[in-house]
């Protein structure tokens, strides 16, 4: 890189100042932030379901056992977050799945 | 037996156990596009310079098997050298030999060289290209891990410690080279990660290759964890024989002096920096335009490039460069900058290495990922580096310093010995624009005109703050400067601080924001 190399110069602001300036990977690969949302029960760690212990429909007590997501060889208890109702199901048993999965969709 | 027969014995068991795993071995490795252990070390050192020890040391497994199996050299080559006339103590694992796996003997090896490295008081160079841990040595192996671990640690800030990464480095055996200084890999050759591809998919169902996951490319550019990338082991050799050229032998010396040179650059300096603050520039182009030679050794140039590290000499001596690279996310702080600047500060501190610091940025990198990465603690590091570090230190502000950029990057206010500014810099506690709409809220919201009204407070600001008059009012810079005198004072702050002392609280060691 020289000071002629003028390629990938984008507008970039900081604090009101717009610089000129080139990108790295990692910048533009970020992920772009969402509020979570509570009805959301994703996967914290990523692993296998293990058991589904509810159906949808079903009014769950907080505390409660939802499913069993086994990963690092420990079966870890999704649990109920607040008393509610199970809207959907997204998983099934033997899944597989990533982190931040979404598994179950409360109300 | 005679004499010359016991000399022609020993010529004979020294050429077998030489040929560490075999021919067989040796031409697959060569198919892998890798050297061997012996001509990796060969290569390295200087000619003839190469002293073996352990060569005859043999494995002490008994179980599995292994009692009927000869390993030569128990797969590691060790040995003491010298490159350009330093001295240095090697050690360079046999893949031929069992995969370069590590059991007992191994590891003891390995210890033993590094025992003798800081006794000695001289580098030690490490070329990693082991399957990993021995499996038939059980826990012996990890004991052996853990021993290596201890010594890397006893060793960090005394003696210089290189890690060479070419072939497989993976599991347990990858914390040895984090725990040394500068990692080398080199493209296609080196891999380093803690699970492999095979585990990650087993687990998770996550397909990936080995180069994709811990590939040279992969350390050098997003990880972070490699220092020097290079595109063949001919190449990493080449750097790491200039590496040792820039750095002492041990944290009591100074690096070598080398006859002084004026830089090649021939332009004027203050024509590489645009006076808009907005447009950029390579701050490489500066740091050559005033080292010797302009010869610039830059580390981690592929990682964080926001911000620019590296050695280069001024008048002959070792001096360490820290600069905002207004190319590349204008020269902001982020996580990443901030560690790799402020490991490369603590670095400069162990080695009696004076720091350059060249300072041009708008302030820290705005974003819900930074914050919840962590830019708290990890811009807390550049803080705690520059203020514990009792080696010479001088800044250089160019262009920029806003925010709380302008305390972190070696400001007199953590210690600073030199504080120098070019008579266009603008240091202030934010840049103009974004202090106008603060400062003058009111006018401007109340104005018929807001856009004009801004540009004219924007002005105001500008004349009364965005200039190194007001620091240097208070003392904070101690001259500003011409850009063509830059290099002349460098020269000048150095030879000063040639007997700086500098004392810091007696502790057993300080608690960085790790």
């Amino acid at each position: 890189m020289s000071t002629k190399n003028t390629e990938g110069l984008v507008d970039f602001a900081i604090l009101s100042m717009k610089y000129k300036t080139k990108l790295t990977k990692k910048f533009e690969n970020r992920v772009k932030y969402e509020a979570p949302n509570p009805d959301n029960i994703l996967s914290y760690i990523p692993g296998t379901i293990c058991e589904v212990f509810v159906k949808e429909g079903q009014k769950v007590q907080e505390g409660e056992s939802l499913l069993i997501l086994e990963a690092m060889k420990m079966r870890n208890q999704i649990t109920m977050p607040r008393d509610g109702k199970v809207k959907s199901i997204k998983v099934s048993q033997g899944d597989r799945i990533p982190k931040n999965h979404l598994m179950v969709v409360i109300e | 037996m005679s004499l010359k027969k016991h000399i022609l014995d020993l010529r004979k068991r020294k050429e077998q156990v030489e040929k560490g795993g075999g021919d067989r071995a040796i031409e697959k490795q060569a198919a892998m596009g890798k050297m061997t252990a012996r001509e990796r070390i060969l290569a390295l050192v200087d000619k003839d310079s190469f002293t073996e020890y352990d060569l005859f040391v043999e494995h002490t497994a008994r179980d599995f098997g292994m009692e009927k199996k000869q390993l030569h050299g128990d797969g590691v080559i060790i040995g003491t050298g010298t490159v350009y006339g330093a001295p240095i103590c090697i050690f360079a694992q046999d893949f031929t030999v069992a995969g370069g796996s590590l059991g007992l003997m191994h590891a003891r090896k390995i210890t033993k060289i590094m025992d003798h490295a800081l006794k000695m008081r001289v580098p030690l160079i490490g070329i990693n290209d082991s399957g990993g841990a021995r499996i038939q040595e059980g826990v012996n192996s990890l004991a052996g891990y853990g021993e290596i671990f201890y010594r890397n640690t006893l060793a960090s800030g005394v003696i210089p410690q290189l890690s060479v990464i070419l072939g497989p480095c993976a599991g347990g055996a990858v914390y040895s080279p984090a725990l040394t200084d500068f990692v080398f890999v080199v493209e296609n050759i080196s891999k380093m990660f803690i699970t492999g591809p095979g585990v990650i998919e087993s687990v998770l169902g996550e397909k990936i290759s080995m180069e994709d996951l811990g590939g040279a490319r992969v350390h050098a550019e997003t990880t972070g964890n490699a220092h020097f990338f290079s595109n063949s082991e001919a190449e990493c050799f080449e750097q790491i024989k200039k590496l040792i050229t820039f750095i002492p032998w041990n944290n009591d010396k100074k690096a070598k002096a080398f006859p002084p040179k004026p830089p090649k650059f021939k332009g004027k300096i203050e024509d590489i920096i645009p006076s808009d603050p907005k447009t950029p520039y390579d701050v490489r182009d500066v740091i050559k335009a005033i080292v010797d030679d302009s010869d610039f050794f830059e580390i981690q140039d592929l990682w964080a490039a926001n911000i620019v590290i590296g050695f280069g000499r001024l008048n002959g001596e070792t001096v360490g460069f820290v600069a905002n690279q207004p190319l590349v996310l204008a020269g902001v702080l982020d996580c990443d900058s901030s560690d790799k600047a402020a490991r490369f500060i603590r670095y400069c501190d162990a080695f009696n290495i004076p720091i350059i610091t060249l300072e041009d940025m708008p302030g820290y990198l705005p974003g819900v990922d930074q914050e919840h990465a962590g830019v708290i603690r990890h811009g807390a590091k550049v803080l705690y580096a520059y203020s514990e570090a009792t080696v010479p230190k001088v800044t250089v502000i160019l262009r920029k310093a806003y925010g709380g950029g302008y305390i972190a990057m070696n400001s007199r206010h953590l210690g600073a010995d030199f504080m120098f500014a070019w008579p266009m810099a603008e240091i202030a506690v934010m840049g103009p624009e974004g202090a106008a709409n603060i400062i003058f809220k009111k006018e401007i919201d109340e104005a018929e005109d807001k856009d004009a009204m801004r540009a004219l407070k924007v002005e105001e600001y500008k004349e009364k703050f965005a200039n190194p008059y007001v620091a240097a009012a208070k003392g904070y810079i101690d001259s500003v400067i011409e850009p063509s005198e830059t290099r002349a004072l460098l020269l000048h702050a150095i030879e000063v601080s040639a007997n700086k002392d500098d004392h810091r609280p007696a502790k057993k060691h300080g608690i960085p924001p790790f």
